[in-house]
């Protein structure tokens, strides 16, 4: 039923170009290389799927060495035809139009309009197939990182060509890990030998390595090997290989557990302050991680050559924003319904919902866009199983810092000082000269800030949109609730053990089932310990 | 919990006092055409965009000289996300304002909600929404995609073209993934698929700490066969994870996405850098090269007067619905719901694609199916399609329940889930 609209052949085109390359082969067949080079680009310039295709065999089999600019340039998506002569061209977005580069010689071409040239367009087959082709022709590049990128691209897509070629490279490599990739691939293959000593040869030599390949090729071995010696040892070379795998799987676990605690913390961090410190529930806490984000979104917006720099430039700005919205709450609202909770919770809901619908009018009901830096994507391979992600790993830094400052500034600051007397014994503090007002003002200031600061970094993370606040309103209050009211390190605590039990049920229960298992969890151990893990001490708790 | 709960009515009750007075129009030289999509809560970013659609196409009718030599009057109402508030602002659509016809509604849940209401005031409802099937009402077309014309078609491109092996089927959790996924599933054992080779994986709604399950599927997808994930994750829970695939470098070649929810709109919103090469399944994509869809993204660009607003899938079936609708208002020369909903059944307009759009029997219509690839630009490049309209199949027939199941409204069956082999009409009204 259905059809391949787009692979189907122009076969009057097609044809006419393979008579006129046939033609063009047999005069240059002196130049055996070039001439592979030079029809595998007439073919690419079709812009068709199939015929791209076929031209990138071309090229990469053509071995010259212009050939990985040219496919790695056409991998990116960013090989362009000239519409007026036809020429192909590497473009880059400037100000006025493109920039060009020739892809063979890599020298600049001068620049051309927008409307100048038509993308060569790739799909996934040609994407995966340009990979290989890119990583053939890399084996051979100079720099060692770069062959060993190529060989581990390779190591599960070898042909017979391209194994002859790693069996001739691997002898002259200089680089011993390059050259154990090499081992590796070669390995890999010759599990499928004839002899059974070779292949429990290879099985030794693949013994703890764990790039995936290496796994499915042992157990497709497995699955039809009769020999029981090579059986044993493929036996026994997975099972040492699953029992790596499990270690480092419960590190992996362990990472996301504490990168998903340490978003918890920053979320909850704040409202620590305002709810914990100062008791006013504050419902539109959410609202205000939420204008942190959007901050984020604007400074971008203000400076969108510097998108990193944006990024701290915003830390201090959202903590300003936030801050002066909290405070303006707190001047403007809560300061009338101090000791009235269930009004306080009615009322900063009401703000929550002014909030967002200030946000969907104002700027748009739809989710922004926030870029995200290039040192925030991509991950630190330590190892073919195990990679941590860059953006969780700043995350975590970043968590750890603020919550450092905060607190140092709980803890050795006058305000923090003034906080915390006011928090214990208002009257009290009050006797003794503190301004509680203005007290109270700068703690809600200070929590709204730090909510504004979490927006910054859950910006990085998730959708900016006038929702993204009541995602973590629920969390942040039951980590605090979990940590105990009134108490820093208890957030922290609570927030860290929150993600890691979370992460280790999801696997076999289901993201669902783990969050509803941990809801009951601190539900019964709230039952259990009403003031939660560190509850305060002293005359405040009683009251 | 509860708090939750008690805030959803609390917003309802907000939403209501500032939306429920519409126009109290001088009627009678009017035919009304009710709008319910969500303007506020978490729906509010995709539906408003079909709330103006809407009022585009009724602003073009009149432009037109009206329908039936009436000025047609939209009654704009906001349901505020809130599934109960869905059936209120219904009821108070046909009883209060004696809308002739509603165009809305978008997740399943909000449409079960409004169908005993369309169905007790014998009111219409066109529903413009990709949606799971297994159900087909007297007073309901559905205009969207059924499985049949986007899951079916979207797996079969897969295993055919891609020879993908193992599947992932992660969705978010409620009845469009879990049906959707229920029918992929029969459907792919149907085909030799082993049990071990599918993973079903369900997250809450807006679901945005992916780690644990990329990395899930990152092993699952290294046992050395081809894998694939088929997502009807919905909504912005997208963005997060299609971050993670990037982060963990499972690229488009290594692990296809391809996704059921996922439309120029919602990739209007991000960076779509990470998203390059993966897929969507829809009837429509605004890069689709027609002299129609020329028309129609002028005509909105000129109606919502910024030219970089996108045109998405359920923007067409809205298309085709109204035009649908006022052709058969045209023919039964009346908006009486029963003339209007024999009139309708084997009318076709053309669709923004190129091809025709045709009511069925079921009230589904007939739709080509398309899978294109992201770009970098938002847009999707179509890389496959149907070579002809797939008729919408109310009931599935890869699930046991149904299979034996038609929908017909035409006399002498007249019945959404007529049983074709005990030759009996269920007593549901659906």
């Amino acid at each position: 039923m259905p059809t391949r609209l787009l692979r189907s052949p122009l076969s009057a085109l097609r044809l006419w170009l393979l008579v006129a390359l046939a033609l063009c082969a047999f005069a240059q067949a002196a130049l055996a290389g070039s001439a592979e080079l030079e029809q595998g680009i007439a073919l690419i310039k079709t812009n068709k799927y199939d015929q791209v295709e076929e031209g990138v065999t071309l090229v990469a089999s053509s071995r010259d060495p212009r050939a990985v600019g040219l496919l790695a340039a056409l991998q990116d998506s960013d090989l362009y035809l000239r519409k007026a002569d036809g020429r192909l061209f590497i473009a880059t977005r400037s100000d006025a139009g493109y920039d060009l580069i020739d892809p063979l010689t890599q020298a600049p071409a001068g620049t051309a309009g927008k409307r100048d040239l038509k993308r060569i367009r790739i799909n996934n087959r040609l994407r995966s197939q340009l990979r290989t082709a890119v990583a053939t022709l890399n084996l051979t590049h100079p720099e060692a990182s770069v062959r060993l990128a190529a060989v581990n691209e390779m190591l599960d897509r070898l042909d017979a060509d391209s194994l002859a070629l790693l069996r001739d490279l691997a002898g002259d490599e200089k680089n011993a890990e390059v050259r154990a990739g090499m081992t590796a691939a070669i390995a890999l293959a010759d599990l499928n030998a004839d002899e059974p000593a070779r292949r429990i040869e290879a099985l030794d030599q693949l013994e703890g390595n764990l790039h995936p390949a290496v796994q499915g090729g042992i157990q497709r071995l497995l699955d039809r090997e009769q020999d029981e010696a090579v059986r044993a040892t493929a036996e026994r070379v997975l099972e040492g290989l699953q029992f790596k795998r499990d270690l480092y799987g419960f590190a992996e676990t362990l990472f996301f557990g504490l990168s998903l605690g340490s978003v918890l913390v920053l979320a909850a961090i704040g409202l620590a302050i305002t709810f914990g410190v100062m008791g006013v529930i504050n419902m539109a806490h959410g609202e205000l991680i939420m204008l942190g984000a959007y901050t984020t979104y604007i400074v971008q917006q203000l400076m969108p050559e510097h998108i990193g720099l944006a990024l701290f430039l915003a830390i201090p700005a959202a903590f300003v924003v936030s801050g002066a919205v909290g405070i303006l709450i707190e001047r403007g609202v809560i300061r009338f319904l101090y000791g009235r909770p269930l009004e306080t919770l009615l009322a900063t809901f009401g703000i929550s919902l002014i909030l967002q619908q200030l946000v969907r009018t104002l700027i748009s009901p739809q989710n922004v866009p926030v870029a995200n830096p290039d040192w925030m994507s991509g991950s630190w391979q330590i190892n073919s199983v195990l990679s941590l992600t860059m953006n969780r790993m700043y995350i975590i830094a970043f968590c750890l810092i603020v919550f450092t400052a905060l607190y140092l500034v709980m803890r050795r600051t006058s305000l923090g000082l003034q906080v915390r007397a006011v928090s214990q014994n208002r009257a009290m503090a009050r006797a003794m000269g503190v301004r509680s007002a203005r007290v109270d003002a700068l703690t809600f200031g200070l929590g709204s800030g730090i909510a504004g600061v979490a927006g910054v970094a859950l910006s990085q993370l998730t959708n900016v949109g006038p929702n993204l606040g009541q995602s973590y309103i629920i969390d942040s209050f039951m980590v605090v609730v979990f940590g105990g009211v009134g108490n820093l390190w208890g957030t922290l605590v609570a927030g860290m053990s929150l993600g890691v039990v979370n992460k280790i049920l999801e696997p076999w229960a289901g993201a669902v089932l783990a969050k509803i298992l941990v809801l009951i969890f601190i539900i019964l151990f709230i039952q259990k310990r009403p003031r939660g893990l560190f509850p305060q001490k002293g005359r405040a708790a009683e009251g | 919990m509860t708090k939750t709960k008690r805030f959803a009515s609390a917003s309802a009750l907000a939403a209501a006092l500032s939306f429920g007075i519409t126009a109290l129009a001088n009627a009678a030289d009017t035919i009304k055409v009710g709008i319910l999509h969500s303007l506020s809560g978490t729906m509010a970013i995709s539906e408003t965009t079909l709330k103006d659609t809407m009022l585009m196409l009724i602003d073009e009718q009149n432009k037109k000289g009206g329908l039936l030599g009436k000025q047609l009057e939209a009654v704009v109402v906001d349901p505020a996300s809130n599934w109960p508030l869905f059936a209120e602002k219904a009821r108070e659509l046909i009883e209060k304002d004696k809308v002739a016809a509603v165009f809305g509604c978008w997740t399943s849940v909000s449409r079960k909600s409004v169908l005993p209401v369309f169905e007790e005031l014998n009111g219409l409802l066109f529903y413009p929404v990709q949606y799971e099937g297994e159900e087909s009402s007297k007073n309901v077309f559905y205009t969207g995609a059924a499985p049949n014309q986007q899951a079916i078609p979207a797996v079969d491109y897969l295993m055919d073209d891609l020879e993908v092996k193992r599947w992932v089927l992660a969705g978010t959790d409620y009845v469009y993934p879990r049906t959707t996924n229920k029918i992929l599933e029969a459907y792919l054992k149907s085909k030799g698929v082993a049990e071990e080779d599918i993973m079903i994986n369900y997250t809450p709604f807006g679901h945005s700490d992916w780690q644990s399950i990329v990395s899930e599927i990152k092993k699952f997808g290294s046992a050395g066969k081809k894998t694939a994930v088929v997502s009807t994750i919905n909504g912005d829970a997208n963005v997060p994870f299609y971050k993670e695939l990037g982060n963990q470098g499972l690229s488009s070649e290594d692990i296809p996405v391809v996704a059921f929810s996922v439309g120029e709109e919602e990739l209007s919103g991000i960076d779509t850098k990470p998203l390059v090469g993966h897929l969507a399944a829809w009837n429509y994509f605004m890069s689709v090269d027609t002299p129609e869809n020329e028309a129609f993204i002028d005509t909105w660009h000129g109606f919502i007067k910024n030219d970089d607003r996108v045109t998405n899938d359920p923007m067409e079936a809205h298309y085709i619905g109204f035009n649908l609708w006022t052709q058969a208002v045209e023919k039964a020369g009346s908006t009486d719901t029963d003339k209007v909903v024999e009139a309708i059944i084997g009318l076709e307009t053309p669709n923004l694609t190129g091809g025709k759009a045709v009511m069925l029997k079921n009230h589904h219509i007939t739709k080509p199916v398309l899978i294109g690839e992201i770009q970098d630009d938002g847009q999707f490049a179509v890389v496959w399609e149907t070579d002809a309209e797939v008729p919408g199949d109310a009931w599935s027939d890869f699930l046991p329940g149904s299979k034996d199941i038609v929908a017909d409204w035409t006399p002498p069956i007249s019945c959404g889930n007529y049983n074709s082999v005990t030759k009996k009409c269920s007593g549901q009204n659906y």
